[in-house]
């Protein structure tokens, strides 16, 4: 390998062509022009001037476009906490069954990983319509008198949203329970600690970085997932995601659109940024 | 660790159930014979007869399959070209060119549908099959090249050196060795990259034309309007094409991990 190396790229040049070529023109192409559009003028109607503004820039600042931003966060933050939780008990109960066990539950997780989400969604509308499953259930057993209807509120939204997202948190926190050491944890048993201590002290702190990826796996994506507010939360329920689809096929006015994209990846990019930062700090001290 | 209690079965089971609950409701509502959804008729195929009479959502179909298959194939061509590639070049744009070309699947689907809506404009290409297979190479690409890099990471490199020794030529090394041992990275590659594909909504919807729709996109029109039997029969038929590819990729999966393995006994 090392002496060819002064031999140069050789036909392999020829190989990277294609993705050099298409990644330049549609991936990177596409990108810039993005970040150019968001810096120019609407024309009245249609299109876009050359005229060069932060026009689109200043009135994200406008209060109801902040609204929807606060909005979003808080829906990805509740959605990503209650992940979090029922993800993590899940991923870490899974990690304890029996190797046969563990692969048929990978097996029926897939399932509804690469099912489309739609139609996983679909059949919440279903389950949430008035007099749907949920209703009729509540009643038969006597616990409602009155439909719930709860189609079209926020509590469906945010149901959606944790079952769109919660098999990303199971994924994760399961791969970092399953490679962890469980000497570690009889070690501290046998040293006096009570279960619950020693699942924090040991098990919960090594499992962080597992978690913290699948807090990143579904906090980034939450913010941008426009259907699931569309489908199950009717017209109520407006994210960044909804704003940039309405500005972009409704009102026609792209460079805003492109600006609110901007800024969406910007705050992801920090997200990610971040948590790069403590898992590498994370790193560095389980080495110490 | 032995669990002394049921409550960790329990649950799993419950929240398992939960997963499949919705998917289930529709296949089963698929059946019924009434058109109230909330109403159970007594079974009956009545809806799937009346889907394969549609024109329009045959047409879908076939839309879907083309831009599936078309895209994959490309994304199957540059990105195992380009992983196998990269790791051979030393461009010093490398770096760049390689993280650019795995951003499609990390950048959230409605940004880039909307840069591709706007940039496919700005080139002024004509909305419809050209931009859907455009748009769907370029997320198709990344799973490719994931999964053959990960498994040129796994190569044994004395095979390539052996086939040196012998006289051949690097690119004879890569046709005649390489390329059989990345056969089945690339297979499971291009089959997830189908199941995106055939699952895409959002970035579809931005960049189709008029009169070009995707079976996704007509379910989404659909399922915005009110439920109909004839959606869960679609739904549950698009399920079905799922799972079975999912089965396909795990056996393919499954004879990889063993190949790996008995390399490394090697």
């Amino acid at each position: 390998m090392k002496k060819k190396k002064a031999a140069g790229n050789g036909a392999f040049k020829w190989f990277v062509m294609p993705i050099y070529l298409f990644t330049l023109f549609f991936v990177i192409g596409p990108l810039i022009y993005m970040v150019i559009l968001s810096f120019l003028e609407r024309e009245e109607t249609w299109g876009v001037t050359n005229t060069f503004t932060f026009g689109n820039y200043l009135s994200i600042f406008d209060p109801i476009y902040l609204k929807t931003f606060a909005e979003s966060l808080r829906l990805a933050l509740i959605s990503t906490v209650l992940v979090a939780f029922f993800g993590y008990v899940f991923g870490y109960f899974m990690a304890k069954l029996k190797p046969r066990m563990r692969k048929m539950m990978m097996m029926l997780l897939m399932i509804p990983f690469w099912t489309n989400s739609l139609i996983r969604l679909y059949g919440w509308i279903i389950i949430f319509r008035a007099n749907g499953t949920l209703d009729s259930v509540l009643m038969a057993i006597g616990l409602i008198k009155e439909p719930l209807k709860l189609l079209y509120t926020y509590p469906a939204v945010v149901v959606g949203m944790i079952y769109a997202l919660i098999p990303f948190m199971i994924l994760s926190v399961y791969s970092s329970v399953e490679k962890m050491d469980w000497h570690l944890v009889e070690a501290a048993r046998d040293l006096g600690a009570t279960p619950a201590k020693a699942f924090w002290t040991v098990t919960f702190r090594l499992t962080l970085p597992g978690l913290l990826t699948g807090i990143i796996l579904t906090f980034v994506p939450s913010m941008g997932l426009f259907f699931i507010a569309d489908i199950l939360g009717g017209n109520k329920v407006v994210l960044v995601g909804n704003l940039i689809q309405e500005q972009l096929m409704k009102v026609h006015n792209w460079p805003f659109a492109a600006a609110l994209s901007v800024v969406l990846m910007l705050i992801m990019t920090v997200m990610i940024w971040a948590y790069r930062k403590i898992a590498k700090a994370d790193e560095l001290e389980a080495r110490l | 660790m032995k669990n002394r209690t049921k409550w960790p079965s329990v649950y799993l089971a419950v929240l398992m159930a939960l997963m499949y609950l919705p998917i289930l409701l529709v296949i089963i509502y698929s059946f019924n014979e009434s058109k109230i959804t909330s109403v159970w008729g007594g079974f009956s195929l009545r809806w799937y007869t009346e889907l394969f009479r549609d024109r329009t959502m045959f047409e879908a179909l076939l839309n879907s399959l083309f831009v599936g298959v078309v895209s994959c194939f490309l994304a199957a061509l540059i990105g195992t070209f380009g992983a196998v590639g990269m790791s051979k070049v030393s461009f010093r744009s490398k770096g760049v060119i390689e993280y650019a070309s795995q951003l499609p699947m990390m950048i959230p689907e409605i940004v880039l549908g909307m840069v591709f809506l706007t940039y496919f404009s700005l080139l002024r290409l004509p909305f419809g099959m050209i931009t859907l297979i455009i748009a769907h190479t370029a997320f198709c690409i990344p799973y490719v090249y994931m999964e053959v890099k990960a498994r040129l990471v796994g190569l044994d490199p004395s095979y390539v050196e052996a086939a040196k020794d012998l006289g051949a030529s690097e690119i004879r090394a890569f046709f005649d060795i390489i390329f059989p041992l990345m056969l089945p990275a690339v297979a499971s590659g291009v089959l997830l990259a189908f199941a995106m594909s055939f699952d895409d909504v959002i970035i579809s919807v931005f960049v189709t034309g008029v009169d070009v729709n995707t079976l996704p996109i007509k379910v989404y029109s659909q399922v915005k309007t009110g439920v109909t039997p004839k959606i869960n029969a679609l739904c549950t038929l698009m399920f079905a094409i799922t799972v079975i590819v999912i089965v396909i990729f795990n056996i393919i999966r499954r004879k990889n991990d063993v190949k790996t393995l008995e390399n490394k006994d090697l």
